[in-house]
């Protein structure tokens, strides 16, 4: 894998509450031989509220950003927050597409944009452009206990006319990167399922509802983890686990990992390094239970020769019969 | 020259945005134009009594008709003026109907454009030149593709009528979708004792040849002398000498090939029989699955044939046969589930389609009808059908209505109860269409007399919870949401054109839609013909059908055909193109770009290479006179100096 340069769009999100998945993205990248280039003096991706006001402004706080990125040179963006890859996606989709839109967007920015950045989540340059084989080559480390429910969210692959990444309704991506370094992952059905999003402000007992969901139907999945690849999906299920413990008399105790976090950990990096220690339920056992690559490969050969040992046994035990 | 010229004003539907007086008037302006007038209805009797009189009358002897599309009654016309003496292509019509009064309401700009298309007509008119049109023979043999219930109707009726048949189905055994079906709605008869002497009528008709297994290699020909290839695909099994016994599908160790028959419910051997009321009744190897073909060594059912029909070393035969018409019943298909994922289609093994349903419950079918799970074969309770799963939405690609999954669910929900009296079914449904004889009342029994809950509204998302199936839909004539925990879900998976449906088409030059059901001549008036001569439709082919309307369209084209044959002798269009041998260079340009292979190479006394166009197979499209660099090939009826006149007249303003 060569040295690749790519723009880097962290967003609100991972300078505040999502750090960790800045950190853990940023050491995974900097593993698989990435360079990550933070645009200078970026700024709001104009998210949630700005669209739901008008379509030409929230574009316009997006192009903002796909404007300097072009100025760099470099032409993909890596954006781990869905809702920030959401709004650069419908902006340059929009401005691409439609020339009079495009017009009125580069009437309120100071530099144009002309449509020469590709905006990909983290989890399609995982997959399309390092490739299973090449993250899977980095592997140093084994977590031989974890079982781990991918759960994509609601907008990182939907709508597809604008994500055009992955299946809409049964995506495969982040199962096939954990699968790639060799963490088992669970049949979960709620992949896509809604976590609550934003009303944890406005409506906090639907996000314990919708949570609660989504948190019991990854345990009967037989899952021990849950992986995450957005920082909204991350504090509803991570945050506001005790908030759905009290309010729907609950008893979670599962961790919300990044599936960045979970790759880190396979990778040998430092749990530190990776941000483990800012998880609000903590992912200590998952971290006590990582061992090399060898151990485990010792381990699976020990097992084997126990299978083979009870398999002898009953034999032995015939021939005793016999001579008795 | 002395044409005349007829404005109609179809009621209102001309005269409403057109002031065809003022055409009229206009129009005897022209120089060469010795009549013209108005009237009410030009094609009803007295309308076209007028024109025959005009013509004696006034001497005309060119006719323009203003009117509407020609594709509706220039035929009419044609035949009208022929009755009063002249040359049947001595008729223009001007379209002012579809392409003006309907299509505009600004009186003053319709008229005007009216004045200019009728001139342009009779422009065209006085250059046209009168055209006589060829007999021909007819090969009163009758090709049928397709041996569902609608193809075997067709073959049946049209043998009956003393016709020798050609019945050409692809799977080993006639029968088609119907032949899958438990019972059929809404009378409940047994789908396969209904069908099963129809196929055994076929089966033993001295007038139909069937061809099972055999696919349509190549078509080539006109109406009344088509040639056509079949392929006959290899089935391993020399089919003279096997007696159907079913030993060698008894001792086939390969027990997992896929079961096309039963939709892949339960698996089957390599080497099988479809069903037992299969006919012909005899074995076929999948070498996909075969071992013999895998691996290269097994040979079992050589071993155990009692005839030593099994011959490894078979290949596809290709036989050629005459026919003068076609009946085209090539099915429908089904949409694969796994474009379904938010129902988990293809991943959860107790999701299951409609037709796959079907065969639990039939008496032949897997589980000698015991409604049995696929996961862990147990008697499921709780059943959710989800109708238009896939159909009705435009994201899946089709908008359309699959027509009969309505009243097949509610047949299927009776089924249920009859054979587990403490189940529960669910319906899960956007409408209820069920607008035949018989067939509201019937889904109203299933929800009153047999107790199936219709819920209306979409579902979501199916997802396993244990060993039950959630169904995540709404209620929303109550406005909430429903989850359903079932024990098997059934997909009412929408109906699409048959798998190759296109490449048929193409080979029989007939047109199909977006979605690759066949388009027949007029939706109304022409049902079951198409816009090839010859050509006729039948079942589901031209879009999804049930069995009543299958087998109606199957008589239907079965009809049209003997109609066709009534006649030794058919007339060929004589608006073809024909070569000027004079200015002819022999460069065969057209012959490369004829869609319809009707010209050919010929060569004259003095060794010079033209160009020859074969009449009757010539379509008149004229690809072939736009091709050809020196002008030399024409369009009959549609000369360069015909349109040239019209172009003319446009312009001289």
């Amino acid at each position: 894998m060569a040295d690749r340069e790519y723009a880097y769009y962290s967003g609100c999100s991972l300078e505040g509450t999502a750090v960790e998945y800045d950190m853990s993205m940023r050491e995974v990248f900097k593993a698989l031989g990435l360079t990550l280039r933070e645009p200078e003096d970026w700024s709001c991706c104009g998210s949630t509220p700005a669209h739901t006001v008008d379509h030409v402004f929230a574009a316009a706080l997006a192009a903002r950003n796909l404007s300097i990125i072009e100025k760099m040179g470099t032409q993909t963006v890596t954006v781990p927050c869905p809702s920030c890859l959401s709004a650069f996606k419908r902006a340059h989709l929009g401005m691409t597409g439609d020339e009079s839109f495009k017009e009125k967007v580069n009437d309120l920015l100071d530099e144009p944009y002309n449509g020469g950045v590709n905006p990909k989540s983290t989890l399609q340059i995982m997959v399309e452009d390092i490739g299973l084989e090449a993250v899977g080559n980095k592997v140093t480390h084994a977590l031989p206990d974890l079982v781990v429910a991918p759960y994509y969210g609601c907008i990182l692959t939907r709508p597809p006319e604008i994500a055009q990444f992955d299946d809409p309704e049964n995506p495969m991506s982040m199962d096939n990167i954990l699968e790639a370094v060799g963490v088992r992952v669970s049949p979960f059905a709620f992949k896509l399922e809604c976590c609550g999003a934003a009303f944890g402000v406005p409506k906090r007992e639907m996000v314990n509802q919708l949570s609660s969901k989504v948190l019991s139907m990854a345990i009967d999945s037989g899952a021990n983890c849950i992986a995450v690849a957005c920082p909204l999906c991350q504090q509803n299920l991570d945050l506001r686990q005790s908030q759905v413990n009290s309010t729907m008399g609950t008893n979670f105790n599962i961790p919300i990992l990044y599936f960045s976090q979970i790759v880190g950990l396979t990778y040998g990096l430092s749990p530190k390094a990776l941000g483990l220690d800012k998880l609000i339920v903590s992912a200590d056992h998952i971290v006590r239970s990582r061992i090399t690559v060898q151990e485990m490969e010792q381990r699976k050969q020990a097992e084997i020769e126990k299978e083979k040992a009870a398999k002898a046994k009953p034999k032995k035990d015939e021939i005793k019969a016999e001579e008795t | 020259m002395r044409v005349g010229v007829f404005i109609c004003h179809c009621g209102s539907n001309i005269a409403g945005t057109i002031d065809v007086a003022r055409v009229a008037a206009e129009m005897r302006k022209v120089p060469g134009v010795a009549f013209a007038t108005n009237y009410m209805y030009t094609c009803s009797e007295p309308g076209q009594e007028e024109i025959k009189q005009a013509i004696k009358r006034e001497g005309l002897n060119r006719i323009v008709v203003a009117a509407c599309s020609p594709r509706m009654h220039e035929l009419t016309f044609r035949r009208t003026i022929e009755k009063a003496g002249l040359n049947r292509y001595f008729l223009e019509m001007a379209n002012i109907r579809e392409h003006i009064s309907w299509v505009g309401l600004d009186k003053e700009a319709n008229t005007n454009k009216a004045i200019d298309v009728v001139k342009m007509a009779a422009a065209k008119v006085m250059q046209d030149k009168p055209l006589f049109s060829q007999s021909f023979k007819v090969n009163k043999r009758v090709l049928v593709i397709g041996g569902g219930v609608a193809g075997m109707q067709s073959a049946l009726d049209c043998a009956d009528g003393g016709l020798d048949v050609l019945l050409v189905e692809k799977s080993p055994s006639v029968g088609g979708m119907m032949s899958r079906l438990d019972k059929t709605f809404p009378t409940i008869d047994c789908s396969i004792c209904i069908l099963g002497p129809k196929m055994v009528d076929v089966a033993q008709h001295d007038k139909i040849t069937l061809h099972a297994y055999s696919e349509i290699d190549d078509i080539k020909g006109y109406v009344g002398n088509y040639q056509i290839k079949i392929r006959k695909k290899a089935t391993y099994v020399d089919w003279t000498k096997c007696t159907g016994c079913g030993l060698c599908m008894e001792k086939c160790p390969s027990k997992n090939s896929y079961d096309h028959f039963n939709f892949g419910v339960a698996p089957t051997r390599a080497i099988n029989i479809p069903f037992p009321q299969a006919i012909p009744k005899k074995a076929k190897i999948d070498p996909e699955y075969c071992r013999q073909f895998v691996k290269g060594k097994c040979g079992v059912c050589a071993k155990v044939c009692p005839t030593g029909a099994i011959n490894y070393e078979m290949q596809d035969e290709i036989i050629t046969e005459d026919v003068g018409a076609i009946v085209v019943a090539s099915g429908y298909g089904l949409m694969d589930v796994a474009k379904l994922p938010e129902y988990g289609g293809g991943r959860y093994p107790d999701v299951i389609t409609g037709i796959q349903y079907e065969r639990l419950l039939n008496a032949s079918g897997p589980t000698e009808g015991h409604i049995l799970r696929p996961s862990d074969k147990t008697e499921p309770k709780t059943i959710v059908f989800v109708s238009c799963a896939g159909s009705r939405d435009k994201s899946c690609g089709v908008p359309y209505c699959s027509n009969f999954c309505c009243m097949y669910i509610a047949k299927q929900a009776i089924l249920t109860k009859d054979h587990i009296p403490d189940s529960q079914s669910f319906v899960f449904y956007m409408d209820i269409r069920s607008p035949g004889k018989g067939y509201d009342e019937f889904t109203r029994r299933a929800q009153e007399d047999y107790g199936a809950k219709y819920v209306r509204g979409r579902v979501s998302r199916i997802y396993p919870k244990g060993k039950k199936m959630v169904v995540m839909g709404a209620d929303t004539l109550l406005g909430t949401k429903v989850e359903v925990e079932a024990d098997l879900v059934v997909l009412a998976n929408a109906v699409t054109a048959a798998p190759g449906a296109a490449q048929l088409a193409e080979k029989l030059h007939i047109s199909y839609d977006t979605f690759g059901f066949y388009v027949e001549s007029h939706p109304k008036l022409r049902p079951v013909e198409t816009n090839t001569a010859g050509v006729y439709l039948a079942g589901a082919a031209q879009g999804p059908k049930d069995i009543p309307a299958s087998v109606g369209q199957g008589s239907a084209a079965a009809a049209k055909v003997l109609a066709l044959f009534s006649k030794d002798m058919l007339e060929s269009d004589p608006a073809v193109a024909k070569v000027n041998e004079n200015t002819c260079v022999g460069c065969l340009k057209c012959k490369m770009t004829c869609p319809f292979g009707a010209v050919k190479e010929k060569e004259l006394r003095g060794g010079k290479i033209v160009a020859n166009v074969i009449e009757t197979v010539c379509a008149g499209c004229g690809v072939c006179t736009s091709t050809c660099p020196c002008g030399a090939i024409q369009l009959s009826h549609f000369t360069d100096n015909q349109l040239l006149a019209e172009v003319n007249t446009l312009c001289q303003k």
